[in-house]
């Protein structure tokens, strides 16, 4: 026998042997992932993606859940809706999924809500953007926090402050759009008067122009909303300009990175952000630190690198989805419904009571305020 | 009038950085008559390396700019030996294509090497920012600005008062002629493609302190530093410092005076009126005199 025939008779045989192994396979619950692990908002796929391989190993390495080990089948948008789209597709008809996490971005999740909603597939998205959930799309769930909340607990700090101004500058993206609509409707209600409104592109080299205008405003405080690295550059011009106005940043520069960008410019900037930051500086008796703690130490001895509270969103949708497919048998209208009537389910998030008006479930305890000291993040008392 | 003062300030800090690119650039098109889109990444290849070499190894500032230029320069070299020259039909729109494609995959290994996370590095100096009249100015933009005047100087003599730079100007205006007259024109394409990827290099290793520096801040490089290019009119090296600082002074007041939301749209509707008035740029010269 030749080489040749040897080789075509191997691939005959693996073709014949292959669709057993997936008949022997048949009671694995796949679910699906979309993040955008590469790509821009890398920042946030990456940890996800991670995060949820790491969780479908320990599910499985402890039998699974009620006997059926989990397969995940994970793909990359790019953070590009249109790739997250097709990734949707192939998810739905081709891998044929149970539910899907993800995707990590508010367009990428935006873009393929229409087409869970069609196919009828409970999805968690990792986005935080409060289109996802308001309103109540009932097939589409997100673990991350709402703007909405991240100013509620800015202005609430304010309020405490004495603030009754503030100069608002957002990054033109769907980020800084939603922060800024949110900045402006909730201004009233804590008593404070927006006096300037500025934006800055995702890719700025220098924002100095914006922050001349509202500094000639003179208001009390400047607030900055936007995700790495724009509002760094905003921190740093703020410094070079010499402003003595007190900035606050937004949740989405809550992570380390921020300030080893903004170095020392980063000094006394007050932001709210997740517990994840400040966990060791939590009481005893919040139910999240020994969550926060184990999810740190899993996320750590993988050596994926310092732990965000990115990767936190796919972790809580991951035991959300968990805890809603024990006892469903698999049938993606039970798994929505239970995810619905889930109720005090504590996180890395925070705690989620979902209900048939709130597919969200967080409150502004999600949120703390922090001040960078020292390099460090403070936790402030509240 | 401290405002006004600050826009200008403000753009001079941003134009800075679109004219020491757009000068590689226009310098490249002046001498092979190719419009290079992978010149950003050749910036980005700068201040990554300056990353590398002076933020994370701590070696002295100038060896890690020699070191750093010397390195893209090589790229430059690699780029211009296998991609460039085995094009067997030299036709403009094929070889943009290819530039293109070089950008692309110049962006993937820079993925791949530096990972997708932004890194800062400290300005050249550590003197605070300069207050003049109410208005302040960073002192890493006036390096931005000096690098960017040297290099377009130091083009300018080189094509006007040395051999090599003759014969590399002889090549762009006839190649054949040129060659006719012993000038191995293969040689001085390879040549301006050098002198091109180490003034990208050059670019990049002063902007490293002022932006965030990723793995894809090529594409904005390039594209801004073209635009610059164009309304200074390719080929010009003056024209392209005027253009980029031009470009970044319209940007700030469009941004200071009418909105930060379409300060990109300002600057881009008056690119497009200026090149629409005089299509060759601000100081096309004609394609006659040019050289």
């Amino acid at each position: 026998m030749s080489v040749k025939t040897l080789v075509q008779l191997f691939i005959v045989i693996t073709l014949c042997i292959s669709p057993l192994s997936t008949v022997a396979a048949q009671s694995v619950y796949k679910i699906g992932g979309i993040f955008s692990s590469t790509g821009r908002a890398s920042f946030l796929g990456d940890p996800e993606k991670r995060t949820m391989e790491m969780m479908v190993d320990r599910i499985n390495a402890n039998g699974g859940i009620d006997g059926h080990p989990l397969e995940a089948v994970i793909y990359d948008s790019e953070g590009d809706p249109a790739k997250a789209v097709s990734a949707v597709n192939k998810l739905i008809h081709r891998d044929k999924v149970l539910a899907i996490i993800g995707p990590s971005t508010t367009p990428t999740t935006l873009a393929v809500v229409n087409f869970v909603e069609r196919a009828k597939i409970p999805l968690i998205s990792c986005a935080a953007g409060i289109k996802i959930t308001s309103p109540v799309k009932p097939w589409v769930f997100k673990t991350a926090q709402s703007d909405r909340l991240a100013v509620q607990g800015l202005y609430e700090h304010m309020r405490a402050k004495s603030v009754k101004t503030v100069g608002i500058i957002t990054v033109a993206n769907s980020f800084g759009e939603s922060g800024r609509d949110q900045l402006i409707s909730l201004a009233k209600e804590y008593g404070i008067t927006i006096v300037a409104k500025e934006s800055f592109g995702a890719k700025d080299t220098d924002t100095t122009a914006q922050l001349t205008k509202l500094k000639k405003a003179a208001p009390d405080a400047l607030i900055c909303w936007g995700t790495n690295p724009g509002p760094a550059v905003v921190a740093k011009n703020v410094q070079q300009l010499k402003i003595d106005i007190p900035l606050y940043q937004s949740h989405g520069v809550a992570s380390p990175k921020f300030i080893a960008l903004a170095g020392d410019s980063a000094e006394g900037i007050v932001l709210p952000t997740g517990k994840i930051l400040v966990m060791d500086q939590l009481l005893d008796d919040d139910p999240q630190k020994q969550i926060l703690q184990d999810y740190r130490s899993m996320y750590l001895s993988a050596k994926a690198g310092a732990v965000s509270g990115f990767g936190g969103y796919a972790h809580d949708a991951m035991t959300l989805l968990v805890a809603a497919l024990k006892g469903s048998n698999g049938d993606k209208k039970q798994i929505r419904d239970r995810l619905e009537t889930l109720e005090n389910h504590v996180g890395v998030t925070g705690r989620y009571s979902f209900s048939p008006k709130d597919h969200n479930g967080l409150s502004a305890s999600a949120f703390v305020m922090v001040e960078i000291k020292n390099n460090t993040w403070n936790l402030l008392t509240p | 009038m401290e405002d006004l003062l600050q826009y200008l300030f403000s753009g001079i800090s941003i134009g800075s950085v679109y004219a020491v690119v757009a000068i590689g650039l226009s310098m490249l098109y002046r001498s092979t008559e190719l419009i290079n889109f992978a010149h950003g990444e050749f910036a980005m290849f700068g201040a990554m390396g300056l990353v590398t070499l002076w933020g994370q190894l701590k070696l002295p500032l100038p060896l890690a700019f020699v070191l750093t230029v010397a390195g893209v320069s090589m790229v430059g070299i690699l780029f211009e030996r296998f991609a460039i020259r085995p094009v067997k039909d030299p036709h403009p729109i094929s070889l943009v294509i290819i530039t293109v494609g070089a950008s692309i995959v110049f962006r993937g290994v820079a993925m791949v090497v530096w990972g997708k996370d932004p890194v800062a590095v400290p300005s050249f100096s550590s003197h605070g920012s300069i207050e003049i009249a109410g208005a302040v100015i960073v002192p890493q933009s006036l390096y931005i600005v000096a690098a960017a005047l040297v290099l377009a100087g130091s083009l300018h003599l080189f094509f006007r008062y040395t051999l090599q730079g003759k014969a590399m100007t002889a090549c762009a205006v006839n190649k054949k002629a040129a060659w006719l007259t012993g000038i191995p024109s293969s040689r001085m394409g390879l040549f301006a493609v050098l002198i091109s990827s180490g003034s990208g290099a050059i670019a990049g290793i002063f902007i490293a302190p002022v932006t965030m520096n990723t793995y894809d801040m090529g594409t904005m490089l390039g594209l801004k530093g073209f635009c610059a290019a164009m309304i200074g009119g390719l080929g010009s090296l003056w024209g392209a410092f005027a253009g980029g600082l031009l470009l970044g002074i319209l940007e700030c007041f469009g941004a200071g005076l009418i909105s930060s939301g379409c300060k990109d749209a300002i600057a881009f509707v008056l690119l497009l009126l200026i090149l629409y008035l005089c299509p060759g740029g601000l100081f096309a010269q004609k394609q006659a005199d040019r050289f």
